[in-house]
């Protein structure tokens, strides 16, 4: 097999297989700098929170037209919207920091989701339904994830300088401005939209796994924002194409096969990352201790 | 007080008394809509049937609710597919804790395997992504289906002795109709010259309905709606499509369908009507009965690879 074949040969070939590589990599510019925000504001367990937030919104969705999945997406992010307020609401005003908040919300929303779904009678696993595949992607889906990316990183720029200082010095950011709060929620919103999105094109994990293992992994190679940047959005598109390739050539599961590759090329940045990676601390220091 | 005392002993002594003569309903439930059609087609007016999963749902992933658990406790009769469809069966047995008769419909039928996802292209390789699972689908062969029939006939008898003429009477009739029905199948198949007799759909849920009428299935999904497909799949599927221009692929009433929507569109494949698979439709759509569905997926064929 030449070089040719094993790299390029799938994606000249097959049309699911590019659409494949250019959602994923969408995904991949949108999501992971709002996974490196999360990892750095402790939010990082919010993806799979979400998943199982959203559900009585894409039940409603699907109460009201049916196996409809605009209206069900659309559900699904009104429910991911609100839940994200809430959570602020309550961290920001409360006692509660934000992953009790967060927990109480997902579960009120998943056990009201449950109940809305039983109300129709029927068993069709609504999620099931609504949660896409990497290897499915027709013009809508591919359409929603370049939007969301373009939106996310527009809105990131706009936003980026308040959103920092809110996450390293909330308490500086309101003493000199008033931007806080509606930052916060601007960048909650984000969160869902890539989520929801990621979910109805791409499934669950695919969509938690680019957001959140690349941020990950990029933390172990700078302490500095853009460098961590562009290092998750590059780690996140080289799993993308690896994966999608070993999907291809040993016949694996798609979605899985491109969490792995994320999972091995994060491994490797905790071990060998030069910004706190394992290796470097157990080397001896070049510096002299004093006596 | 006297009085309130005696008029109540009255009401409860009345109460047994004006207990019908006639017999109850037999109550029955089967697991998944497919199953409870044949069991009210054969129980007739003295069965009551409720099912667990619905039209459209999906009984491979169904979880029961404690209101089945109630549904089961009050059955007189359970009626399981078997062959590894409820996987969830024995849970709900154990919690409901009511004293069961479980009878497999699918017992007789011989069983065939799900082979691996690389039948048909024999590589060599055997790695855990397709492992040979027993094939639950039986039903979609009407000869099955008629074991089945036979299997609820006898389980039904055993319940309530007293129906028994009903019951064979029941039997005896829907047996021919049947009869009927697998002739129309097998009459509509044979007009489809028999290198365009194949199909790609979502689930591999067709096998038996492939051995008995000659269809050939391909899918990128597994047995089960939990499997999910691989890239090489996908590939696979689309090269054999394009090289033996196979007519048309099909989407089914209980999985997503834009998988096979997106291998359409690749290959130039017409995209078929609905295919019931595991389930009934409502009653109001085309497959409300194991009848009408097996005559709709024959329509669906039929329309698609004729053209």
């Amino acid at each position: 097999m030449t070089l040719y074949d094993a790299f390029v040969g799938p994606f000249a070939e097959f049309a699911f297989m590019r659409r494949a590589l250019v959602g994923s990599l969408a995904l991949s510019l949108g999501a992971a700098p709002i996974g490196v925000f999360l990892m750095l504001r402790r939010m990082s367990l919010t993806g799979d929170a979400m998943a199982h937030a959203i559900l009585p919104g894409a039940a409603v969705g699907f109460l009201v037209a049916g196996l409809s999945l605009p209206a069900m997406t659309l559900g699904g992010l009104v429910a991911g919207v609100s839940v994200a307020l809430l959570t602020g609401l309550v961290a920001r005003t409360t006692v509660l920091k934000e992953d009790a908040a967060l927990a109480s919300f997902y579960l009120l929303s998943l056990a009201l989701g449950v109940t809305l779904v039983s109300l129709k009678g029927s068993n069709v696993d609504l999620l099931h339904v609504l949660f896409g595949s990497v290897l499915a992607l027709d013009d809508q889906a591919m359409l929603l994830l370049a939007g969301v990316a373009s939106v996310t990183l527009v809105a990131l720029a706009l936003i980026y300088r308040p959103l920092v200082l809110e996450c390293v010095d909330p308490g500086f950011l309101r003493s000199v401005s008033r931007a806080g709060g509606p930052v916060h929620f601007i960048f909650l919103g984000l969160v869902v939209l890539n989520l929801v999105a990621g979910f109805q094109a791409l499934g669950t994990l695919l969509a938690v796994g680019v957001m959140m293992l690349p941020a990950a992994a990029a933390r172990f190679w700078s302490n500095a924002l853009t460098p961590m940047f562009a290092v998750a959005i590059l780690v996140a598109s080289l799993a993308s194409v690896a994966g999608l390739l070993v999907s291809y050539h040993f016949d694996l599961p798609t979605g899985p096969a491109i969490i792995l590759s994320a999972g091995v090329l994060y491994l490797i940045s905790v071990a060998i990352g030069w910004s706190g990676g394992v290796l470097w601390r157990l080397a001896p220091p070049r510096h002299h201790r004093a006596a | 007080m006297m009085r309130m005392r005696s008029l109540l002993a009255a009401a409860v002594t009345a109460a047994f008394v004006v207990t019908p003569a006639a017999a109850e309903p037999v109550k029955a439930l089967a697991t998944f809509s497919i199953l409870g059609d044949l069991v009210r087609q054969v129980g007739g007016d003295r069965v009551t049937v409720e099912t667990l999963v619905g039209p459209d749902g999906d009984a491979h992933v169904f979880s029961p609710a404690p209101a089945d658990a109630k549904k089961a406790a009050a059955a007189a009769v359970i009626f399981e597919n078997g062959l590894g469809l409820e996987g969830w069966i024995d849970r709900l047995a154990k919690s409901s804790g009511a004293k069961w008769t479980v009878v497999i419909a699918s017992k007789g039928v011989t069983a065939q395997k799900m082979e691996d996802e690389e039948d048909g292209h024999a590589k060599g390789h055997d790695h855990g992504h397709g492992h040979e699972v027993t094939d639950p689908h039986a039903w979609q062969s009407v000869p099955n289906a008629k074991l089945y029939v036979a299997n609820i006939r006898d389980a039904l008898i055993a319940a309530d002795p007293e129906g028994k003429q009903a019951y064979e009477a029941n039997a005896t009739a829907y047996l021919a109709t049947l009869d009927a029905l697998d002739a129309e199948i097998r009459a509509g198949l044979a007009k489809i010259p028999a290198e365009r007799r194949k199909i790609i759909t979502s689930h591999d849920a067709f096998g038996y309905y492939a051995k008995a009428y000659g269809v050939e299935i391909i899918s990128p999904q597994g047995v089960s709606t939990e499997a999910e497909a691989s890239a090489k799949d996908v590939a696979r599927i689309i090269r054999q499509i394009k090289a033996e221009k196979i007519p048309a692929v099909f989407v089914e009433n209980i999985t997503d369908k834009r998988l096979v929507e997106r291998i359409a569109k690749e290959t130039g494949a017409a995209v078929g009507g609905t295919l019931y698979s595991d389930a009934l439709s409502g009653p109001n759509g085309p497959a409300g009965t194991y009848v009408d569905m097996m005559r709709s997926n024959l329509r669906e064929l039929t329309a698609a690879l004729s053209s």
